[in-house]
C-alpha cells in the first residue's frame, strides 16, 4: 500500500462526523463609508504611500521627481509610464537580470481598504520576480477598483484560473530583531499605491 | 530541538536564572498580545469570523480524505507534482530524493515549521546537502545553532547585542554593532546572494484550497517568493491539515491569521501558487506524521484547526515566562503542548502540565481550539498512560488517600499548620517546589473546620 492510500485510509477511518459549511454570506455585505479613505489611513499605517491623482502626467511627475530613469533602472509594465522608464519589460525566463531594478512601475487589478493591499496576477508583472527584487515597487489602480474587504475581494476573484497571484500590503518588512521594525527585509523598501481618478 | 533530558521545569529553571531578560520577553510578548486586541477591536465581526473559521475547519476535518483528492486532483491538473509522506522520515527523503534528482547540494528555505518538527535540516545536513534558511528570525537561530523559539517570532528570545555578535562572527559585520535596521541591511546583502545563486527552493503552506488546487504562502519579507521565483525548482511542504475547501474561505482565514499573530490587518505577501512558472517544476508534499492519529483521538482532534498564528503563546503567562526553548518541540506554547504529546507521549508528558489552565490562549485562539481544556485532558491520559513522573504519582497517591478519609485530611491539616509555625524550615527548602521563587504562607491559627465546629450555634 502507497504511503497516499495508507494516510487517505487512516484518515477515513478516523474522520469525526461530517459536519456543514457555515454560510458566509453576511460577512460579504460588510463595507465601509469612505473606501478610499479607509485604503489610504490603513496602507500608510502599515508603511506604504498613496498618491490620489488626477492622470497619468501627474503620476509621471511624481516618479521623475524621485526617480531620473537615466540613472537607475526604471521598469514599466505599465505602457502608459514607458517613458518615465528606463526600459519596457521584455520577456525572459530568468529573473536575475532584473536584480539591479530600483523602481518597478506596475499595474494592479484591485485594491483591498480593509487591509490596504493590491491584488495582482503573473500576467501583469512580466515574471513573478518583479514585485519581490526591485528595491522599490509602485502600483497603479482606479479609483472605482476598490473593495471594502477581503470577501468581496474574493467575490471578485471568482474562479477564475491563474498561475500565480499575490495581495501585496505595503513594503517587505520584518521585526525579528527585538521588535523593531524595519522595512526593506528582503523585498522592496517602499511601496506606493497610485490610486487613478476614473 | 533535543535539550537532552530536561523537562520544562528544568528547561524553564534555567531560562529564569536571568530575571532582567524574563522580564523583558514577558512585556515584548505581552506588548504583540496588546497589539492584536487593538487589531481585533476593529472589527465588529470578529467573533463571528471566529465561529466561522472553527466551523469551517470543523468541516475539513470531517471531510479530510475527500478533500486530499480533490485537492490532490486539481494540483496535478494544475502541473504540480504531488508526493504523500506518512511521517517525517518520508518527507525528508522525498525532499532529498528532489535534491539528488536535480543534482544540486544547497537549497533555500523559507519558514516552514513542518520542517522544524521532521527536523530535515539536520537529516540533510547529514547527506552534505547546505540549507539557508531565508526568514531573519530563522537565520538568526540558524547561525546561533539553534532551534526557532517562537513559530511566528523565531528569535524572540535573542538581544539584539547578541544578534550583532553572531552577525560578526558570521556575516563580517564590525563588532559590538547591534542597530537593527543595519543588521536587517547586512542579512538582506547576504540572503539576496543566496536568492539569486539557488536553483531549489523550499517553502511552508500556510493554506491549500481543494476547490482549486492552490496554495497560500503568508509572509512579511518576501523571502517565500524570493526563493520560489528564482529557483528552478520550488518544494513546497505541507501539514495535510492545512487545506480548506474552497477559495472563498480564504477571506475568512487571511483576515484572522495576521491580526491574531502580530495585531496587522494581513502580512505584507499572501502568495497564491497555483501554476509552476514556465520551466519550473513545483514540487508538493503533503505530509501526516500523526495528523492521522490525533485525528481519531476525539478529545485531541480539534488541535488539527490551528492555523500558527502564535497568539497562544504571546499570551500565555507561562511561555512568556519560561521561553520557547523550555518546551522542547518544535511548536511551542500550549498549542505545542497539546500537539506534542501524540507524537510522543512519553517524550512530552511534561508539556501538557506546563501551563495554569487560566484559558487565555483559548480566548484568543482565532479558530476557537479549547486549548486549555485539551491541556487538562492531556494530564488526565498521561497519568492514566502512566507517563507522568514518579514524584508526582506519589504525591497525588498521598493526596487521594488523604482526601477520601475526614481522619487523615483533618490530622494532616493540623500538621501542615505545625509544621509551617513551628519547623519552617522543613517546607522553605529546594526540596519543595510551591518554594521556588516565593514564601510560604503564614498558616492559619485553626482549620476552617475547627472554625466551624467553635462558632456553630
Amino acid at each position: 500500500m502507497s504511503s497516499r492510500d495508507k494516510i487517505l485510509a487512516a484518515v477515513a477511518q478516523n474522520k469525526p462526523e461530517a459536519m456543514p459549511l457555515p454560510h458566509i454570506a453576511p460577512f460579504k455585505e460588510i463595507g465601509y463609508t469612505d473606501v478610499i479613505g479607509q485604503y489610504e489611513t490603513v496602507l500608510t499605517a502599515i508603511g506604504g504611500k498613496v498618491h490620489r491623482v488626477n492622470n497619468w502626467d501627474e503620476i509621471k511627475t511624481i516618479v521623475k521627481e524621485k526617480y531620473n530613469a537615466q540613472n537607475v533602472r526604471v521598469l514599466s509594465l505599465v505602457p502608459e509610464l514607458d517613458d518615465v522608464a528606463t526600459s519596457a519589460y521584455e520577456i525572459n525566463p530568468a529573473a536575475h537580470h532584473l536584480a539591479d531594478v530600483e523602481l518597478a512601475l506596475i499595474k494592479a487589478h484591485f485594491g483591498v481598504a480593509e487591509n490596504g493591499s493590491v491584488w495582482v496576477t503573473e500576467e501583469l508583472l512580466g515574471h513573478r520576480a518583479v514585485p519581490f527584487i526591485c528595491q522599490h515597487l509602485a502600483a497603479v489602480i482606479t479609483s472605482s477598483n476598490l473593495v471594502d474587504t477581503m470577501h468581496r475581494a474574493y467575490m471578485r476573484i471568482g474562479l477564475e484560473t491563474y498561475g500565480w497571484g499575490a495581495f501585496i500590503a505595503g513594503p517587505s518588512k520584518t521585526a525579528d530583531i527585538e521588535q523593531s521594525l524595519v522595512l526593506g527585509a528582503h523585498g522592496p523598501r517602499s511601496m506606493t499605491v497610485f490610486v487613478l481618478q476614473d | 530541538m533535543e535539550v537532552g533530558t530536561k523537562d520544562h521545569a528544568e528547561l524553564a529553571e534555567i531560562f529564569n536564572k536571568d530575571e532582567e531578560r524574563v522580564n523583558w520577553h514577558d512585556e515584548t510578548l505581552w506588548w504583540i498580545r496588546a497589539k492584536r486586541d487593538k487589531s481585533v477591536h476593529q472589527l465588529p465581526e470578529w467573533e463571528a469570523l471566529r465561529e466561522a473559521a472553527s466551523n469551517v475547519k470543523f468541516n475539513v476535518l470531517s471531510h479530510l480524505n475527500t478533500y486530499l483528492e480533490q485537492f490532490e486532483a486539481a494540483a496535478k491538473a494544475n502541473g504540480v507534482i504531488v508526493h504523500w509522506a506518512a511521517d517525517a522520515k518520508e518527507h525528508n527523503e522525498i525532499v532529498h530524493g528532489l535534491l539528488k534528482e536535480n543534482k544540486v547540494t544547497q537549497m533555500v528555505k523559507s519558514k516552514s515549521m513542518l520542517t522544524e518538527e521532521c527536523h530535515l535540516n539536520e537529516y540533510l545536513a547529514t547527506h552534505g546537502i547546505e540549507v539557508i534558511d531565508s526568514d531573519l528570525g530563522e537565520r538568526i537561530v540558524q547561525l546561533a545553532g539553534e532551534p526557532p523559539s517562537h513559530i511566528v517570532l523565531p528569535c524572540i528570545h535573542k538581544k539584539k547585542e547578541e544578534i550583532g555578535d553572531l552577525f560578526h562572527m558570521y556575516l563580517g559585520t564590525p563588532s559590538n554593532m547591534a542597530d537593527p535596521q543595519f543588521l536587517t541591511e547586512t542579512a538582506r546583502g547576504s540572503l539576496r546572494e543566496t536568492f539569486l545563486t539557488r536553483k531549489v527552493a523550499l517553502t511552508g503552506v500556510n493554506f491549500a484550497i481543494a476547490e482549486t488546487g492552490e496554495f497560500v504562502v503568508c509572509t512579511n519579507e518576501g523571502n517565500a517568493d524570493m526563493g520560489a521565483h528564482l529557483a528552478d525548482v520550488h518544494i513546497a511542504c505541507m501539514g495535510i491539515e492545512k487545506l480548506i475547501p474552497k477559495r472563498e474561505h480564504l477571506g475568512i482565514f487571511l483576515r484572522l491569521l495576521t491580526r491574531s499573530a502580530t495585531g496587522q490587518p494581513i502580512t505584507t505577501y499572501s502568495s497564491h501558487f497555483g501554476k509552476p512558472r514556465e520551466g519550473q517544476q513545483m514540487h508538493l508534499v503533503l505530509v501526516d506524521n500523526g495528523r492521522s492519529v490525533q485525528l481519531g483521538r476525539k478529545d485531541f482532534r480539534n488541535s488539527l484547526k490551528c492555523i500558527r498564528c502564535g497568539a497562544c503563546m504571546n499570551t500565555c503567562p507561562v511561555y512568556r515566562r519560561s521561553g520557547g526553548h523550555s518546551y522542547h518541540t518544535a511548536v511551542a506554547g500550549p498549542i505545542g503542548s497539546i500537539l506534542a504529546p501524540n507524537l510522543d507521549m512519553k517524550k512530552y508528558a511534561d508539556l501538557p502540565f506546563a501551563s495554569t489552565l487560566c484559558g487565555s490562549c483559548s480566548n484568543v485562539c482565532p479558530v476557537k481550539i479549547d486549548i486549555h481544556d485539551q491541556l487538562y485532558k492531556w494530564r488526565q491520559v498521561l497519568v492514566k498512560e502512566g507517563y507522568a513522573p514518579t514524584g508526582k504519582k506519589i504525591a497525588m497517591q498521598v493526596m487521594a488517600t488523604t482526601l477520601a478519609s475526614p481522619t487523615l485530611y483533618h490530622a494532616a491539616g493540623k500538621m501542615g499548620r505545625a509544621t509551617i509555625k513551628y519547623a519552617p524550615f522543613a517546607v522553605n527548602n529546594k526540596l519543595n517546589a510551591w518554594y521556588k521563587e516565593r514564601e510560604m504562607p503564614a498558616p492559619p491559627k485553626e482549620s476552617f473546620g475547627e472554625w466551624y465546629a467553635k462558632n456553630k450555634k
